[in-house]
């Protein structure tokens, strides 16, 4: 395909829970700049490689590598400030801070004052004006001093990414960033991610086809943990093997949509 | 000011703590100790307090680091013990049960001249007030930094304070050390005013008081700990002044509707129902 170099690279992942494999022997490889889907149907271990990438979960065996270093027992936070961010499928937030809070406390950490003792939240010049950037492109400027737990579901999800763009990712995991936006929010969100410098990686877990397909250049297919198929958009989606075992099966739904 | 160092914990970092009378004590002994034996000046004994409640908050807050917020009720309730064990058995040392006594405190050395303790407690009163509002301000300062806002970020949602960066134990342990100093500070401030350090500082009661005066309060406010041991305190007064027997029936039965029906509430009751 392409030349551009592998950021991130997965060798034979496996992960185990007791009886269950959510994740088999996985080899994934990432580009720089790449927008990389990963699909398949439910319970076929998106989330799981996900966490695993994140360094939320261990895997059983394999190795994470991210500019060719090994990054597989590195905890959460220190992946973080190698620029690997993640989305939540579920939004995971700070109830008692305010989106405004939120972002100013990833902004600050990502310039290294995140365990600053003695000025004020903010008290940098460079963390305000990002923030407001970031909750003007996301629309959350009107509620930015109301505490997260009170938002509206629609306004938490688009605080989850902008959470996570608040740390300026190099590779940002998206965990069904639309799911439960409304259907006009949702392109949005889409042209923002898409919008990212040409040099950050996205990899998006994504069930709407149509998203899928038209933001996506490179697409992984996941079936019962394994990888089960790998391209471009445009050969994955003429792949009768894929229709068979994942587009046949929501199949109802995107055409409902579309 | 024992409270605030709880709410440090409890209500910003959100670590439960049934032990943290291990660190009020231990910095009553250290400052009582010190004075007897070596030096009487109050300052020094405040620092030797608060150095010693440090360290012990610091190699101890390895232990909170593990489990889930039972297993540290039990681990922080078992550190509070063995000391008080430990200062029971060291009589030679500690006084044993009869507390360590004849202990003098130092004139107060300050930019305005030396005071020296009056019997009257003025002197006290005035130091007490000091450190406290100190301790107030730093802690104000503390919450309000971006350290401050990790720990509660950390206490909202550890996951994803993890995925944003905030390296979680890390600021556990400062929290948790930064808690126990403050504690220190408090439990020197009643041996150097009182004269006196005795098991009772590491007993169970106090723990679970300053727990009570917190909730009183609310947790996670900068007030609420101050307020808390205050309210905490006249309604003990109030209460056993009113019907001497049965004082702690009906201070728990104010703390149950209190949490039943929620602060908020009670305080505010037209905010009504919805949250």
């Amino acid at each position: 395909m392409s030349a551009a170099p592998i950021v991130l690279e997965t060798r034979g992942l496996v992960k185990r829970f007791g009886g269950i494999t959510p994740t088999r022997d996985v080899s994934l490889r990432v580009e720089a700049g790449a927008r990389h889907a990963l699909i398949g149907p439910n319970g076929a271990g998106k989330t799981t490689l996900i966490n695993l990438l994140s360094g939320t979960l261990a895997p059983s065996a394999g190795t994470i590598r991210l500019d060719g270093l090994d990054i597989t027992r590195l905890a959460p936070y220190r992946r973080v400030e190698r620029g690997i961010v993640r989305t939540f499928q579920i939004s995971q937030l700070f109830g008692e801070l305010t989106p405004l809070q939120s972002l100013a406390l990833s902004v600050s950490r990502r310039l290294g004052i995140g365990g600053s003792l003695w000025r004020r939240l903010g008290a940098d010049a460079r963390v305000a004006p990002v923030c407001e950037t970031l909750l003007r492109q996301f629309h959350l400027d009107d509620v930015q001093d109301q505490k997260v737990a009170r938002l509206a579901y629609g306004k938490r999800r688009l605080l989850e990414i902008a959470t996570a763009l608040a740390c300026r990712p190099r590779v940002l995991l998206l965990d069904e960033p639309v799911a439960g936006v409304p259907e006009g929010e949702r392109q949005e969100i889409f042209d923002i991610v898409g919008a990212l410098p040409a040099d950050v990686s996205v990899l998006l877990i994504e069930h709407d086809m149509d998203l899928v397909f038209r933001f996506a250049r490179s697409v992984t297919v996941l079936v019962d943990g394994a990888i089960f198929a790998e391209g471009d958009a445009a050969s994955i989606s003429a792949d009768p093997r894929v229709a068979a075992v994942y587009l046949g099966e929501t199949a109802p739904v995107g055409s409902g949509r579309g | 000011m024992f409270a605030l160092s709880l709410d440090l914990i409890l209500g910003y970092a959100g670590i439960v703590s049934l032990g943290h009378a291990a660190f009020f004590g231990i910095g009553a002994y250290a400052a009582a100790l010190l004075a007897k034996h070596w030096n009487p000046d109050p300052w020094l004994g405040m620092a030797a307090a608060v150095g010693v409640a440090t360290a012990l908050g610091f190699f101890t807050s390895f232990l909170i680091l593990r489990g889930s917020d039972l297993t540290r009720l039990m681990v922080t309730l078992g550190v509070a013990s063995i000391l008080y064990e430990l200062a029971n058995q060291l009589d030679w040392l500690t006084g044993g049960a009869d507390g360590l006594q004849g202990v003098t405190i130092g004139a107060l050395k300050t930019p305005f001249g030396a005071f020296e303790f009056d019997i009257a407690g003025r002197v006290a009163f005035g130091y007490s007030a000091v450190m406290l509002v100190a301790c107030l301000l730093l802690v104000r300062r503390l919450v309000h930094s971006p350290f401050g806002f990790s720990l509660q970020a950390l206490r909202d949602n550890r996951l994803r304070a993890e995925s944003i960066g905030v390296p979680v134990n890390a600021r556990l342990v400062a929290a948790y050390t930064l808690g126990a100093a403050i504690a220190g500070v408090a439990g020197a401030l009643l041996a150097q005013t009182s004269g006196f350090a005795s098991l009772d500082v590491f007993d169970f009661h106090r723990s679970a008081e300053v727990l009570l005066a917190l909730v009183i309060g609310g947790t996670g406010y900068l007030w609420g700990g101050l307020f808390g041991a205050i309210a905490f305190k006249l309604l003990r007064d109030a209460i056993s002044a009113w019907t001497p027997q049965y004082w702690n029936f009906w201070l728990g039965l104010f703390l149950v509707v209190l949490v039943l029906v929620g602060r908020d509430r009670l305080v505010r009751p037209w905010t009504g129902w919805r949250r």
